[in-house]
């Protein structure tokens, strides 16, 4: 199980969290504009690297509130946390 | 052994001889016809049918641990056809017809057990869901029927159905054809089966780069060299992602652990397969005896063959709410692998927007019992360049058209 450091409520069991998949995809500012290709992408294509990643998580059972962390996929190990709105930090 | 060695014999020297391989493991050419990425079982079966129905032999079949250790080693064994839209009961009946032929054909055992499938029924929804999806089954001739509670009890007599349990059993859809196999056994067979046609197994051979000159694969770099190909056919399951960005494709896959779990051996008490979306979990008992429980994976994406406890707890609720006999049974053993999941819960088989380089992946949670299957109309994709009529509706490009296959009612948690 992850320990995940919640920004506000600090470390807490992975079972109190909820998963939002990547962080940082932005609504298309036009979507009637989008090709087909490009709506596929924005609606089915979601990065899968095993490496860093940057994604969304909500303290479902704890503050309720989102935010994003970057955890490498291949060790699970947690680089960093940051609130929504905030860009994603630079990690080794 | 002579007289006068008698009591001076070195411990162990009377011990049978290894038994003779069931394949030779290949050292790596530079060049072959058909180059498979990954030996587990949807590799195995490509190469075997490549061989058999296509006539192609010269085919190296990579594999960066050990044949058949990834997902092939981790599964539950589940062989059911009764999915709900007619292009998956296409795929999953042929896979089902050819399981049913397979020792004969592969000449190996391979504990093939139609022992049946169960999927519960806990509410008025998963009632409708259920009966439509018997419908759905029949009209594509696929066995499918659906019993009361008192039926599914007579079928799987340790199935609790009081109705006053907190989702109690509402009914359930019965597939008699369906049942498990013994996993190793179907990847040594398709192994054995296919090294005899000719097909090179290289194992600790890991792909590392793919190389494409003129939007057309050209070959495989791996830890042990670069290998030529005329053509490249991806079957990495899990690390799909990661192969295929080699040659700059993207695919619609995130990847996530899959746990499982053993008991210790018990006599047997579970004579079928049960298999229930709703309280999320599905059992059988292997051969030997040990009680296989699986559920759904772990929510957020991972390349590490391990999940979280909470998973494995929650999966144990379900099963004891289900059978309760189960409550004094230990787990033994649990274990994850790495699954590709897509949005519709449907698997990608087929071309890439890369000339020669073929994908075959997001079977998620449900890849097993496909096996022979899509090694048939993967083989033929491989071989033709032209899709199988069976795997041409899970193209890549479905994504952008919108020609969906959306089987999360009978796949999602219950592969």
């Amino acid at each position: 199980m992850l320990l995940i450091p919640c920004p506000w409520c600090g470390p807490r069991d992975e079972a109190e969290f909820h998963y939002g998949g990547q962080a940082h995809v932005a609504y298309p500012e036009d979507p009637a504009a989008l090709s087909d290709e490009e709506w596929a992408r924005y609606l089915f294509f979601r990065d899968n690297p095993k490496g860093l990643f940057a994604e969304r998580w909500s303290h479902t059972a704890g503050c309720r509130r989102w935010f994003n962390a970057v955890r490498d996929t291949a060790t699970n190990e947690i680089h960093a946390v940051y609130r929504v709105g905030e860009p994603r930090p630079v990690t080794a | 052994m002579s007289p006068g060695t008698r009591g001076h014999r070195t411990p162990g020297a009377d011990l049978p001889d290894h038994p003779d391989r069931l394949w030779r493991s290949a050292e790596p050419k530079r060049a072959y016809d058909v180059v498979i990425v990954g030996g587990g079982g949807h590799g195995l079966a490509t190469a075997y049918y490549l061989a058999k129905n296509h006539g192609i032999t010269d085919v190296a079949v990579l594999e960066r641990g050990w044949l058949a250790g990834g997902n092939m080693a981790r599964n539950t064994t589940i062989i059911r056809s009764n999915y709900l839209w007619d292009e998956s009961a296409g795929i999953y009946e042929h896979a089902l017809k050819l399981w049913e032929e397979l020792e004969e054909d592969l000449g190996y055992p391979l504990l093939f057990s139609q022992r049946g499938v169960l999927n519960l029924a806990h509410s008025l929804q998963d009632v409708r869901d259920s009966v439509r999806r018997v419908n759905a089954n029949r009209l594509n001739g696929v066995d499918a029927e659906w019993l009361t509670p008192e039926q599914v009890k007579e079928v799987c007599p340790i199935v609790d159905i009081s109705p006053d349990v907190r989702y109690p059993v509402l009914g359930g859809t019965y597939q008699p054809r369906a049942g498990i196999a013994k996993h190793d056994y179907v990847a040594w067979g398709f192994a054995k089966a296919a090294a005899d046609l000719g097909v090179d197994m290289i194992e600790h051979c890991e792909v590392t780069g793919l190389d494409v000159r003129d939007g057309r694969v050209t070959g495989v770099r791996t830890t042990r060299g670069p290998i030529a190909a005329r053509k490249v056919a991806l079957a990495a399951a899990g690390h799909s992602s990661v192969v295929a960005g080699y040659a700059g494709v993207s695919l619609p896959l995130q990847s996530h652990p899959l746990q499982a779990l053993v008991s210790e051996l018990l006599e047997p008490v579970h004579p079928t397969v049960v298999m229930s979306n709703a309280v999320h979990v599905y059992v059988s008992q292997a051969h030997k005896g040990e009680l296989v429980m699986g559920a759904g994976i772990d929510a957020a994406n991972s390349y590490r063959q391990r999940g979280a406890f909470h998973i494995i707890e929650r999966q144990m609720a379900a099963a004891l709410e289900l059978f309760p006999v189960f409550a004094r049974a230990h787990v033994l053993r649990t274990w994850g692998g790495v699954v590709d999941v897509t949005p519709d819960a449907s698997p990608v088989v087929g071309l890439t927007p890369v000339e020669d380089l073929y994908v075959n992946c997001g079977w998620g949670t449900g890849g097993f019992k496909a096996t022979p299957g899509v090694g048939w109309c993967y083989a033929h994709t491989v071989a033709t360049g032209e899709p199988h009529p069976l795997n041409a509706p899970f193209s890549l490009d479905r994504f952008t058209t919108g020609k969906l296959v959306d089987e999360h009612g009978a796949a999602a948690v219950a592969h």
